[in-house]
C-alpha cells in the first residue's frame, strides 16, 4: 500500500487500516453521554460565555516565590488556552484515552483539516504520534467557552487554603482548583474540593499521602511523590557512594517528611545502605546547629536532609558550616542528599548545594519539544526560565482543559472518567499515565544535582539521569499507599 | 552524653545565646530608657542582616557583555556579567572584596541603623511615649510587619544567602585551639567568630554605660528621669541617641548572623519572640539579666534539640523556652534581675 500526494478515502483507510492498526487505538470523546446532554446537575456548571478556573496559591508566606511562578504559569495557561500567544504545549501535547476503538472518532482525531479525507501529512504526523492524537483544545477556550480565572492565596497554611477554596468555589463559581505548594494544604484542599464537588488539580505536593492514604475521586497529582524520588535516586547514589553505607536522616516533623524520610530510608537500605539514625526537626526551626552537629560524632557517612523550602536552605548551610562535606568517616568522603529538589530554593542555599544529589519533576534544561515550547513560551513572557511548580501548574490546567474538551461537559465525573487511565506525551515528561486506582501521574523522574560551574543565577541544578518510569513505579495497594479510598466523583448538586 | 557531645552543644547554646543576648540588650536598653516595648526590634535585626545582602549586590554590580558562543535557556547569545569592582581593581582583589562583603558590611550597618534608629524614634515612637504599652506595642509590631513586607517586596520570599569569607567559612579545631589534646570537637569558624564578636559589642555597650559621662548620665536617667530632667540635663536627645545605639547593635547582630542563616523576610518576626522570652526572664530593664538569660535560654534551646533530652521528654526542643519562661516567671516574677517598679505601676 503505498501513499502519494493524493488524498486517500476515509472508508479505504479503516478497512485497510493494518498500518494504523492498533497503534490508534486512540483518543476518544467521553463516552457517557448523558453526563454531557444538557450541562446541568452539577456544581457551578458555566452559564455564559465564560467558564472561571480557580488558582489556589501561596501569595504571602514562605513559599509566596513559588506560588508567584506558579501564577504565572496559570495566566500563560489561560492565554494558550483562549488562542493568544504562541500556544506552547498545546502543539505538543499528545493524548490517548483508554477503550476507545470507534473507527469514526480515530479518524476524526487525524483528519486535521476535518475534510474527511486523510492527507500524507495527516497520516504521517498521526503514525509519529505512536497512536497517540494531538489535543481537543482549539484554542478557542474550553468548550467554546472563554476562559477566566480568580486567584486566592493558600499562605501555605491549610485552613487558609480551604478558605480561599471555599470563596472561590462558592462565590466566585469556579469549577476548577488547582494550584499549592505544600502537601499539608493539597489534602487539606483536596478534601474540600472532594465535598464541594468540583476538581482539584494539585499544584507542587509530593507527600506519598495526597495520592495515598488521602486521595480522593476529584483530586488529580501530576507532581511526583516521595516513593518515586527513592526509586529514583537509590540507584544513583548506590553507583555514586557505593553499597556500604551509613545514613543519618534529618526529617521536617509532618506528613511530607515522614513519608519522604521512609520512602528514602526503603529505597536505600534495598540497596545496601544503613539507617543510623532518623531525628525528627520541627518545622519552625531556624537553626539546625543542634541537629547537625550530632551528625559529626554519629558514625554515619551520609546525611539525608527530608527538608524542603526555608528549612532545606537553612539545614543544609549548617551541615555545609559543621564541614560535613570535608569530612571522611569510614574511610569514606562524607556525602550529603536532598532528596527533593526545588530549583527556586536551591538559589537560596547559594554555593553550598554544589555536587549535592536529589531528585526533581522536571528542570527547564530539558531537551523534549514539549519543554522547549514551554520553556520559550514562559521564557518570552516573563524573561526568565520556568520553575518545576510552574511545569505542573501549567500541565495541570492543560490536562484539565483538555479532559473537559473530550468529554464534552464540565461536569466533575465527566472529567474524572477523560482523565483516569489517560495516557499523553509531549508535556515534558515522556510517556506519561494518571493512573486511575489513585489519580497518581507515572512518568520518568529526574535525577539531579547542584551545578560545580553554573552560567547564570538559573543554572543551578543539571540533570544527572532521567530515570525511566518503570523504575518508580508501584502497585495501586503498596503498603505506603494504603489506607483510603478513592471514592465516588462528587458533581456537587 | 560523651563530653565531646556535651561540649559542642555548650557551643551551639552560647551562638544561639549570643544572638539572643544581642537583641536582647538593645531591647532593654530602649526599655530601659524610652520606657518602650519595641516590637520592632526583630525587624532591626533583619535590616542589619540585609545591609550584607545588599552590599553584596552593590558590589557585584556587573557589566553585561554578550558571549556569542554561548547560549541563554531561550537560545539568545549568552549575556555574561563581569563585576565593575573586578574590571577597577583587577580579578583578584574584586573577587577580594566581593568575598568580605560580610565583615566589610559592618561599616555600612553602622550608619545605616543609625540613621533608620533616629528616623525612627523621632518620626514614630517618641509620639507613643505617654501612650499605654499596648499602644506602643502595636504600633511597633505593624512597623515590624511593614518592614518585613518591604524586605520581601525587594528581595522575595525566600533565603538571600551570602557567604562568610572563604578563608573564615571553614571549621576549627577546638582542642587544639585550646590547647587540649583531649578534647576531640571541631566548631564552624565563622559561629566562633560570632561569640567573639558579640562579646566585644555587649563588652562595649556595658563599657560605654559604665565609664563614660554620657553614659552615666543615661543611667541616671533609666533610674531617675524627671530629677536628671531638673538638673537641665537634655535627656530626651541621649535616649534619642540610645535608641540609635540599640538598633546599631541589633544591626550588628544581623549583619553577622547571615553566613549562619541566609536571611529571608521573616527572619525578623523569628528572632522577635524569643527575644522577648529573654527579656521577660532576665528581668524587664535588666541589661545584665539580659544578656544572661540570652546565653541561659541558648543552651537550654540547644542541649533540648539532644536526642538525649528528646528520649525523657518527647517534643521538648519545642517548648523548652516557654517551660522555662514560665517556671521562672512563676517562682521569680521579676524574672532573673528584674528591678522592683519596673512595668508595676
Amino acid at each position: 500500500m503505498t501513499f502519494s500526494n493524493k488524498n486517500i478515502g476515509r472508508r479505504g483507510l479503516i478497512k485497510g487500516g493494518v498500518a494504523l492498526g492498533a497503534g490508534l487505538a486512540a483518543p476518544t470523546f467521553f463516552h457517557s453521554r448523558s453526563l454531557a446532554a444538557g450541562d446541568g446537575g452539577y456544581l457551578n456548571a458555566p452559564q455564559g460565555k465564560s467558564v472561571t478556573l480557580g488558582f489556589n496559591v501561596p501569595q504571602t508566606g514562605p513559599y509566596a516565590d513559588e506560588g508567584a511562578d506558579e501564577l504565572r504559569a496559570y495566566k500563560l495557561a489561560v492565554k494558550h488556552l483562549n488562542g493568544e500567544g504562541d500556544g506552547g504545549m498545546l502543539n505538543t501535547m499528545m493524548i490517548k484515552s483508554p477503550g476507545d476503538s470507534d473507527p469514526e472518532v480515530m479518524f476524526a482525531r487525524i483528519d486535521a483539516d476535518g475534510n474527511g479525507n486523510l492527507s500524507k501529512e495527516e497520516f504521517t504526523k498521526a503514525m509519529s504520534m505512536k497512536g497517540m492524537s494531538g489535543t481537543a483544545l482549539k484554542g478557542n477556550g474550553i468548550l467554546g467557552k472563554k476562559v477566566e480565572y480568580v486567584t486566592g492565596d493558600t499562605q501555605t497554611k491549610s485552613d487558609a487554603a480551604r478558605a480561599s477554596a471555599k470563596s472561590m468555589i462558592e462565590k466566585d463559581g469556579a469549577i476548577m482548583i488547582t494550584g499549592g505548594s505544600s502537601s499539608g494544604v493539597a489534602v487539606a484542599v483536596q478534601g474540600l474540593c472532594q465535598d464541594a464537588g468540583v476538581i482539584f488539580m494539585a499544584g507542587l505536593t509530593h507527600s506519598n499521602d495526597t495520592t495515598g492514604k488521602d486521595k480522593k475521586a476529584n483530586g488529580f497529582r501530576h507532581f511526583f511523590n516521595g516513593f518515586m524520588s527513592g526509586a529514583a535516586l537509590a540507584p544513583v547514589l548506590e553507583k555514586m557512594y557505593g553499597k556500604d553505607r551509613r545514613a543519618y536522616h534529618l526529617t521536617a516533623d509532618y506528613t511530607w517528611g515522614w513519608t519522604q524520610q521512609a520512602s528514602i530510608q526503603n529505597a536505600t537500605e534495598d540497596k545496601g545502605w544503613e539507617t543510623v539514625n532518623n531525628v525528627l526537626t520541627p518545622l519552625a526551626t531556624t537553626d539546625f546547629s543542634s541537629y547537625v552537629a550530632p551528625v559529626v560524632n554519629s558514625g554515619a557517612d551520609i546525611l539525608v536532609l527530608n527538608h524542603y523550602g526555608g528549612n532545606m536552605v537553612n539545614s543544609l548551610t549548617s551541615a555545609v558550616q559543621f564541614g560535613l562535606r570535608e569530612k571522611e568517616v569510614n574511610g569514606k568522603n562524607f556525602e550529603i542528599v536532598v532528596p527533593l529538589y526545588s530549583r527556586l530554593m536551591a538559589q537560596g542555599a547559594g554555593e553550598n548545594v554544589k555536587g549535592i544529589f536529589g531528585s526533581t519533576n522536571w528542570h527547564w534544561s530539558l531537551s523534549d519539544e514539549g519543554s522547549k515550547a514551554f520553556v520559550q513560551s514562559f521564557g518570552k513572557e516573563y524573561g526568565f526560565p520556568p520553575s518545576q511548580a510552574a511545569h505542573t501548574c501549567y500541565v495541570q490546567t492543560l490536562l484539565y482543559a483538555d479532559a473537559v474538551e473530550r468529554a464534552g461537559t464540565f461536569n466533575p465525573c465527566g472529567v474524572v472518567e477523560a482523565l483516569e487511565g489517560l495516557e499523553f506525551d509531549g508535556m515534558g515528561n515522556g510517556p506519561t499515565l494518571y493512573r486511575a486506582e489513585d489519580h497518581q501521574c507515572f512518568k520518568d523522574v529526574l535525577v539531579v544535582k547542584g551545578k560545580e560551574n553554573p552560567e547564570s543565577k538559573f543554572d543551578v541544578l543539571e540533570v544527572v539521569e532521567v530515570t525511566p518510569r518503570a523504575q518508580v513505579e508501584y502497585a495501586p495497594d503498596h503498603e505506603m499507599f494504603a489506607g483510603g479510598e478513592l471514592g465516588e466523583c462528587n458533581p456537587g448538586a | 552524653m560523651d563530653l565531646d557531645a556535651i561540649l559542642l552543644q555548650v557551643l551551639n547554646g552560647l551562638d544561639k545565646g549570643s544572638a539572643y543576648a544581642l537583641i536582647a540588650l538593645g531591647l532593654t536598653l530602649i526599655f530601659g530608657t524610652l520606657g518602650v516595648v519595641n516590637f520592632a526590634h526583630g525587624a532591626l535585626f533583619m535590616v542589619g542582616a540585609f545591609c550584607a545582602v545588599s552590599l553584596e549586590r552593590l558590589l557585584t554590580i556587573s557589566q553585561i557583555s554578550i558571549d556569542e558562543s554561548k547560549t541563554d535557556f531561550l537560545g539568545n547569545p549568552l549575556e555574561v556579567e563581569t563585576p565593575y569592582i573586578e574590571m577597577w581593581f583587577g580579578e583578584a582583589i574584586g573577587q577580594g572584596i566581593i568575598d568580605w562583603s560580610v565583615p566589610l558590611a559592618i561599616l555600612l550597618t553602622i550608619p545605616v541603623m543609625l540613621i533608620i534608629g533616629i528616623a525612627m524614634e523621632r518620626g514614630l515612637i517618641k509620639h507613643f511615649y505617654k501612650r499605654p504599652h499596648a499602644d506602643q506595642i502595636l504600633v511597633t509590631f505593624g512597623l515590624a510587619i511593614v518592614i518585613g513586607e518591604i524586605i520581601k517586596a525587594s528581595f522575595g520570599a525566600t533565603e538571600n544567602p551570602v557567604a562568610a569569607p572563604a578563608a573564615l567559612a571553614r571549621v576549627t579545631d577546638v582542642g587544639a585551639l585550646v590547647g587540649a589534646d583531649t578534647i576531640n570537637v571541631t566548631y564552624p569558624s565563622w559561629r566562633l567568630i560570632y561569640m567573639a564578636f558579640a562579646a566585644v559589642v555587649i563588652g562595649a555597650i556595658f563599657a560605654f554605660l559604665q565609664f563614660t559621662t554620657f553614659g552615666m548620665v543615661v543611667r541616671a536617667g533609666m533610674a531617675d528621669r524627671e530629677t536628671v530632667g531638673l538638673l537641665g540635663i537634655d535627656i530626651d536627645r541621649r535616649f534619642t541617641i540610645m535608641f540609635a545605639i540599640a538598633a546599631v547593635v541589633a544591626g550588628l547582630a544581623g549583619v553577622m548572623y547571615v553566613p549562619i542563616k541566609p536571611p529571608s523576610y521573616e527572619l525578623g518576626m523569628q528572632f522577635l519572640v524569643i527575644s522577648f522570652v529573654v527579656v521577660v526572664v532576665g528581668g524587664m530593664g535588666s541589661l545584665p539579666g539580659a544578656v544572661a538569660a540570652g546565653f541561659l535560654l541558648g543552651l537550654l534551646e540547644a542541649f533540648a534539640s539532644t536526642e538525649w533530652a528528646k528520649d525523657i521528654i518527647p517534643g521538648i526542643d519545642q517548648i523548652i523556652i516557654y517551660v522555662v519562661a514560665i517556671i521562672i516567671l512563676l517562682t521569680r516574677p521579676r524574672g532573673l534581675m528584674g528591678r522592683k517598679g519596673v512595668m508595676e505601676e
